[in-house]
């Protein structure tokens, strides 16, 4: 089912002629995407969505004006705490000119020529590897100045003056003459003017929200003040609760279940079986929750995944040590240079299964309207997939399933899926009871844990080679470890065996080593596994920028200026380098008992660099200081920029500190935060962000952070207590 | 049945004795600026105030909130978000997904209540909120700047 639904999706949406109906404005320019499609209609989900009732005035798929003048934008990207949102309202308030207090943005789906992913190659709609401001970059500046011109023009043909004349200042519509009004005044009259067929944006120069480091967010007080809408609050009429029951082991499934004791239960509705697991269903979460606890079910594990974690990665580590299946790099000839070497050395890296552990546990909440349509409300990070799933499950029509995405506690990658898993189960539930209610599939914080989906666990091999100069001249890594995308929709993303996101990060190393082979050997597991912050990068940036500090150390050299030496001195990474470098002060000795280690990492279009500054009380360390430099192209918001790489910093450094899912027998070891640890206040180091100054168009931001802290925190214990840390989290290698 | 002090209104709470106080204010007062994200008291997002006091409602049963104890949740913490510890947020643009920030929020509240002017291994010792963002730098910070501003109201 799954690859015929990607085949499908790679069509053009169907328009949904009944609901709404586009003619088609601008292109944008080399991209070969509509922008500025025109709704003639706005459908009762728009309208919805935009929540201005009938005084709602859709400009195009991107954004509506009210009658109160606020602007409501539609946004295709979707809100995890990245500030998706507040980058695509500030590329729309620049060009429209808007008042940023007015500024509102909703997720929007189920338009794919309007919202498809143009780094996705623009047939399908999802937020992923850091793309939100580069798809967004042209699409919603071109909303904005298109938006602004039809404004301009209706306010013009009311003047009964030249539209050149009239200037557009923080929300107001003026002209010489003195006449002067507000959006909301020509919101009506602007739309049933011509979309200009194409729109000139501001130069740079002009610009006052792009870029403006002192611009707030606008969301912020709803989320200081406890109003912010998510999943978890969506509360509809008649609505039940449910919890679910996964299998204990990856690749089991319900044989039978007694749910007697659980329907006694005050409270408890309904036990209802779906093709994912046992879904107690109350009239509230505790009712739900109780009702569980009393639910038997025997499972049927005989197509389990029975592995630990300890039989794993004995399997992963010997398979290291063997030629690798598959190559997604091969320079020069890296047998003879190590043959001929002065010295060659190895070592071997270990990266465990991660959870997400976003704050808000998966969600969402299904319900079947009077007429027919499936109406879901979740994070739907990758909305066409969870619309078609849902159909099929449904039994409507694609345009009868209607999602509101709604802003979630955190995502880090997990809520876009494949399988669509608990935006499923709602459906699922909801179906099982025969649509009599809205139901609402809350994961505990267990569930959440346990029910899969992680950062694969990996071992890397590798393998360096220095000449008599204590020049690196031959490099390997051997990659073990599950592919994300094999065997799912994404499988053709997997090519000669190599899937791009088991060894981005490894087979794009900007040195210049003549000799080098990236191999990949993937294994078959029934762990499910899922992209999470920063995807590969999260393992194959640590284990080359850890080596490399390695062969920095054989070679005698500096490991700054070892790196320093292999870039072109013009290049992002040399730049980042050096940025942070001086900011660290890397030449000037530390205080006693500190130490500083070097990382730099590619990803996602942008190159990040971290010097990160550890004490030690002579058994483990503390990150007390990190110094980043990053090149992110065109800063949107430099305080988010920063605000995302210190973020990416907490994150990264919470995984190597202290976060591992293990397997006893197939069966996750950790439950709850009492098991896995992510960092807390106490040890968050103090992070300094320096933003490299560019006009190339938006890179990603939301990830980058994330890749070059481990290494660097690595590189720098190692300077404190002597050990190379290899395996994670710290605590192994420090107790080994 | 749990008579409740919430926000200084006294409330009858339809619930079963057992069930926790953050559902308890999540589903059957309306409350739901208090959020749901562990159910053990480790993380932090179901934090209120119960007599000035951070407390993690998850893992508390309503029977066990007496109803001459004043329960404040993010939304009773001030009318409108002027309290100094929301403003230090909104001036620093602390959160980022937000989901955890109530909770934080409610914790700063009455650390600040308790010290005044924390130092930072108070803020360490006694924020021990789980926030999956890492916004971990400005939480301290904005703790600090409305431990300023509520010095300077008190002395001015």
């Amino acid at each position: 089912m799954i690859p015929k639904l990607m085949q499908s999706m790679a069509l053009p949406a169907r328009v949904e002629a009944s609901r709404r109906q586009f003619l088609l404005g601008a292109l944008a320019a080399g991209t070969g995407i509509a922008v500025g499609y025109r709704l003639l209609s706005a459908s009762p989900a728009l309208a919805g969505e935009a929540q201005a009732g009938n005084d709602s005035h859709a400009f195009s798929p991107y954004l509506t004006i009210g009658g109160d003048g606020k602007v409501t934008i539609l946004s295709s990207q979707f809100e995890m705490g990245q500030g998706s949102y507040n980058g695509i309202a500030t590329l729309v308030a620049e060009e429209l000119d808007a008042d940023w207090s007015t500024i509102d943005v909703k997720g929007a789906a189920g338009n794919i020529p309007a919202y498809g992913n143009i780094a996705f190659g623009g047939t399908m709609q999802g937020t992923g590897g850091s793309t939100s401001m580069s798809t967004s970059w042209e699409r919603y500046r071109k909303a904005g100045a298109a938006a602004r011109a039809m404004l301009i023009a209706a306010a013009a043909a009311e003047w009964k003056v030249d539209a050149a004349e009239i200037t557009v200042e923080n929300g107001v519509l003026s002209h010489p003459s003195g006449k002067s009004g507000g959006f909301g005044a020509y919101a009506a009259k602007a739309t049933t003017m011509p979309v200009p067929a194409d729109v000139k944006l501001k130069e740079p120069s002009a610009w006052k929200f792009i870029g403006n480091a002192e611009l707030k967010r606008f969301d912020s007080a709803r989320k200081a003040n406890g109003t912010e809408q998510y999943t978890i609050d969506v509360k509809l009429p008649g609505m039940l609760t449910a919890v679910m029951i996964h299998p204990p082991l990856f690749g089991a499934k319900a044989k039978s279940f007694d749910a007697s004791a659980a329907r006694a239960i005050k409270g408890v509705v309904d036990v209802v079986e779906t093709p994912r697991g046992i879904a107690v269903v109350g009239e509230h979460m505790w009712a739900a929750i109780k009702g569980r606890e009393a639910v038997t079910v025997e499972w049927d594990e005989s197509g389990a995944e029975k592995r630990g974690t300890a039989e794993l990665m004995s399997t992963y580590r010997d398979l290291a040590g063997k030629t690798p299946a598959a190559f997604a790099r091969k320079d020069g000839d890296a047998e003879a240079a190590f043959a001929a070497a002065a010295k060659v050395i190895e070592a071997t890296f270990e990266f465990p299964y991660l959870a997400h552990a976003a704050l808000e546990p998966l969600n969402a909440v299904a319900r079947r309207n009077e007429d027919g349509t499936i109406e879901i409300w979740g994070g739907h990070q990758l909305p066409d997939v969870y619309q078609k799933l849902a159909s099929e499950i449904a039994g409507v029509p694609v345009e009868n399933v209607r999602l509101n995405v709604m802003k979630t506690g955190g995502s880090f990658g997990r809520r876009a899926v494949f399988d669509g898993d608990v935006v499923v189960e709602a459906v699922h539930v909801a179906k099982a009871l025969g649509f009599r209610a809205p139901v609402k599939v809350q994961w505990t914080r267990e569930e959440d844990t346990r029910a899969g989906r992680y950062r694969p666990a990996y071992v890397h091999r590798l393998k360096a080679g220095i000449d008599a100069d204590g020049k690196l001249v031959a490099w390997s890594d051997h990659i073990v470890g599950q592919s994300i995308v094999a065997k799912t929709a994404w499988d053709g993303m997997v090519q000669n065996g190599v899937d791009p996101t088991s060894v981005e990060g490894a087979n794009n190393l900007p040195y210049a080593i003549q000799n080098q082979t990236v191999g990949l050997t993937t294994t078959d597991v029934r762990v499910p596994v899922l992209w999470w912050r920063s995807v590969g990068s999260t393992h194959t940036a640590f284990a080359a920028e850890a080596f490399l500090d390695e062969v920095a150390q054989a070679a005698g050299r500096d490991p700054l200026e070892f790196r320093l030496s292999m870039l072109e001195p013009q290049s992002r990474h040399a730049t980042v380098l050096k940025l942070a470098a001086e900011k660290a002060e890397w030449q000037k000795p530390l205080p006693e008992g500190r130490f500083r280690g070097v990382a730099v990492a590619e990803s996602f279009g942008s190159v990040v660099a971290q010097i990160a500054e550890v004490s030690t009380d002579g058994n483990g360390i503390k990150v007390e200081r990190v110094v980043a430099a990053v090149d992110c192209g065109l800063a949107i918001n430099p305080d988010q920029v920063r605000a995302q790489v210190e973020g990416g910093i907490g994150f990264g450094l919470s995984a190597i500190l202290g976060e591992e899912i293990t397997l006893t027998d197939g069966k996750v070891d950790q439950g709850n935060f009492d098991m896995y640890t992510p960092l807390r206040i106490d040890a968050m180091p103090k992070v300094e962000v320096h933003i490299v100054a560019s006009s190339n168009p938006p890179s990603g931001i939301g990830e980058p952070g994330v890749p070059p802290i481990g290494p660097a925190v690595a590189n720098a214990a190692f300077k404190a207590l002597g050990k190379r840390i290899r395996v994670m989290p710290f605590a192994k290698s420090l107790n080994a | 049945m749990a008579r409740l002090t919430i926000n200084g209104e006294i409330r009858d709470i339809e619930v079963a004795p057992e069930t926790p106080l953050l559902w308890a204010l999540r589903e059957q007062a309306g409350l739901t600026g208090t959020k749901f994200g562990c159910g053990i008291a480790q993380c932090g997002a179901c934090t209120v105030l119960i007599d000035g006091v951070a407390t993690r409602s998850c893992a508390l049963p309503a029977s066990a909130v007496g109803p001459d104890q004043q329960i404040v949740t993010i939304e009773g913490l001030s009318s409108d978000a002027t309290h100094p510890v929301q403003q230090a947020w909104l001036a620093l643009d602390v959160p980022q997904c937000g989901y955890c920030q109530a909770g934080m929020i409610m914790a700063a509240a009455a650390l600040l209540n308790s010290t005044p002017t924390p130092t930072d291994d108070d803020i360490s010792a006694e924020i021990t909120n789980i926030c999956r963002c890492g916004t971990y730098n400005r939480v301290r910070a904005a703790i600090k700047l409305a431990a300023e501003t509520m010095s300077a109201s008190r002395k001015g």
